[in-house]
């Protein structure tokens, strides 16, 4: 095996338990170098019990911790070549910024003229080069969060943990962060692994995203991938919006839902297979009601500024969300038409490695 | 109208805590430092400063004074942090915290004989070492039982304010310091104990200002071989029955606590040079 394929990190069955509560089940997880990776799930889902492993906060139960080709399951966290940018910052108070960033420098004996130097440079990094001499608590939110990334990133780590860093931020914030954050990885090409259960961050910032629930990792893949084929119920919720609808997979790239046949993209599954439909509200283009694949009633909408978000029923009483550019009149029946390639066809209880498997069998047809 | 209500019933709040501070903390203090002023036989007079001042005597028990009470202070912060960390660390903190406070609700006095028992010729702690093999030794009026009770009695009043403080500190700042590369003792005199310094000047304050003025237990415990401040102030309004005098040491004592309270109190923040210009 060539040595550059070798993966920064990997997790190897890595299992943890508090007791009879299992926090995480059997994680397998490989980081090639210079990639942004995201881990997203709802809050307890395991994701920062995952970053804590790695950085060596909390002792995995089973399994192994990889880094670099090494073992590190027994490494002290001082001893490890990851740093941590934490959510509530924790930059010392006693510290002033300047202080705070060249602590882990001054622990490892570093030439004072040095320390000045790299600290200079990585506050330059997250513009606040003029701010080493003020204390922490005369700086902003906003302010801190990126002292903290300065002080994580001085220390020029092979690996940059983020657990949840923007979630204390205001939305403007927030947004202006995520472009900065992707700026910073790619200049720097340091393995990012961030830590976030906002799907909109882990959409826009990341390589690879790591989908994870009740403390399994349910599907990794790019965004577009795990957007456009989410493997699950779970997944399709919570990545976007999405129409999720009962179906019957009737045979391959034909599939049956709210008794209707259609033609999709689809195949593998075994006939007559009860399946769950994905159609994404943004697929769906409103046509007068004798036109439409489907006909529903619109029952209400709302304007969100670049669309309208129409809510409607089909005659099983299936809700409809479409976004829309045009208005619709709440009450009336509409026609519905998407592509065959909008439908995604899901099977109920999949694991990732067969659906990847099924996926790579049918795509190329 | 109403807010001019709201005033005043919050002012009527303030007169029992008022009327206290006045009556039982002003008040003496300005009697002590009146009385300060007059000699044994009632005439005005700065005698008993310059008695104070030039005498080795009163010299020597205020370094006495000073010297005992910063051993009581040292021996109780040694065993009280690192009491106080482990009780952190423990599943019910609370109950812990309660079995330690909890010698406070006896009176000194009492504690003070129980230990004149534990430590006479026939008391267990040398029943103990006769056992081990190295007693029975004078325990009972020596220094080292002193300061050993001394401390005992003051601990308490040490591991609260200390274990406040360890308590707030977010966990996260330590692992923040191991993820920097801090082994556990840099974490510990870099992180932990700069940010814990609150709690320990507040219980160096709680030990340090009461323990200059004890008295009982020199005598008691101490076999009036250490002669303090306290147990001159002691002295001198219960046998010599020199008012002045006596006062004229209270005077003396409250500064050296204002002093101290200024050493150890919260002060502005310190201006500082940051590692880069």
């Amino acid at each position: 095996m060539a040595v550059n394929t070798q993966p920064i990190i990997r997790l190897t069955n890595v299992c943890k338990s508090y007791g009879d509560h299992q926090i995480l089940k059997n994680i397998n997880l490989e980081l090639e170098a210079g990639k942004f990776y995201t881990l997203l799930g709802p809050s307890g889902c395991g994701k920062t019990t995952i970053l804590r492993t790695i950085a060596g906060f909390t002792d995995a139960t089973a399994g192994q911790v990889m880094f670099d080709g090494q073992v590190i399951n027994d490494l002290p966290a001082n001893q490890r070549q990851v740093n941590t940018v934490f959510q509530d910052y924790a930059l010392f108070p006693h510290l002033n910024v300047a202080e705070n960033v060249g602590f882990g420098l001054k622990l490892h004996k570093v030439a004072k003229a040095e320390i000045d130097q790299r600290v200079q440079q990585a506050l330059a990094l997250v513009q606040l080069a003029d701010f080493g001499d003020r204390e922490i608590s005369e700086i902003s939110g906003g302010q801190q969060q990126r002292v903290a990334i300065a002080r994580a990133l001085v220390m020029q780590p092979k690996v940059l943990l983020l657990d949840e860093p923007l979630s204390a931020l205001d939305a403007k914030l927030r947004k202006d962060m995520q472009y900065e954050l992707r700026d910073l990885q790619q200049r720097l090409g340091i393995t990012f692994l961030f830590v976030t259960h906002d799907q909109e961050e882990a959409l826009a910032m990341s390589d690879e995203i790591f989908v994870m629930n009740n403390g399994e990792i349910l599907q990794g893949g790019t965004p577009v991938d795990i957007y456009d084929e989410p493997i699950n119920h779970f997944v399709a919720n919570f990545i976007g919006e999405s129409n999720i609808i009962p179906g019957n997979m009737l045979q391959d790239y034909e599939v049956e839902f709210v008794g209707k046949r259609f033609e999709c993209a689809d195949a593998g599954m075994r006939p007559n297979e009860a399946v769950e439909i994905v159609l994404r509200p943004e697929d769906l283009d409103i046509v007068a009601a004798d036109q439409g694949k489907l006909v529903v009633t619109v029952d209400s909408q709302l304007f969100r500024g670049n669309y309208f978000e129409i809510v409607a029923y089909d005659n099983d009483h299936n809700e409809w969300l479409v976004h829309s550019t045009n208005p619709a009149d709440e009450g009336t029946p509409i026609g519905l038409t998407f592509d065959p390639q909008d439908i995604h066809v899901m099977r109920l209880h999949e694991s990732e490695a067969a659906f990847d498997a099924r996926l790579e069998r049918y795509e190329d047809d | 109208m109403q807010r001019k209500q709201r005033l005043t019933r919050s002012t009527a709040y303030f007169i029992p805590y008022t009327l206290w501070i006045l009556l039982f903390v002003i008040a003496p203090v300005l009697l002590l430092i009146y009385q300060s002023f007059f000699n044994i036989d009632g005439q005005f007079t700065f005698a008993n400063y310059q008695t104070y001042f030039a005498s080795s005597t009163y010299l020597m028990m205020t370094v006495n004074s000073v010297w005992y009470a910063f051993l009581i202070t040292l021996a109780t912060l040694l065993i009280s942090y690192p009491t106080a960390y482990l009780l952190n660390e423990t599943k019910h903190p609370q109950l812990w915290l309660l079995l330690i406070i909890m010698p406070t609700w006896i009176n000194l006095l009492l504690k003070a004989y129980a230990f004149i028992g534990i430590f006479s010729q026939a008391g267990i702690a040398n029943q103990f070492l006769s056992f081990i093999g190295i007693g029975p030794k004078q325990l009972l009026f020596t220094n080292f039982s002193f300061i050993f009770v001394a401390a005992y009695i003051q601990i308490p009043f040490m591991v609260l304010p200390i274990y406040n403080s360890i308590s707030e500190l977010k966990p996260s700042y330590i692992n923040a310091s191991r993820d920097l590369g801090a082994t556990n003792w840099q974490t510990f005199s870099r992180v932990i104990f700069p940010l814990t310094l609150p709690g320990v000047k507040a219980g160096i304050q709680a030990v340090f200002i009461p323990s200059l003025s004890l008295f009982m237990l020199t005598r008691l415990i101490g076999g009036n071989k250490v002669i303090t401040l306290g147990t001159a102030i002691e002295e001198h309004f219960l046998t010599t029955m020199n008012w002045g005098m006596g006062s004229t040491i209270g005077v003396v004592l409250i500064v050296a606590m204002v002093i101290i309270m200024w050493l150890t109190g919260g002060r502005k923040p310190r201006s500082r040079k940051g590692l880069t210009k």
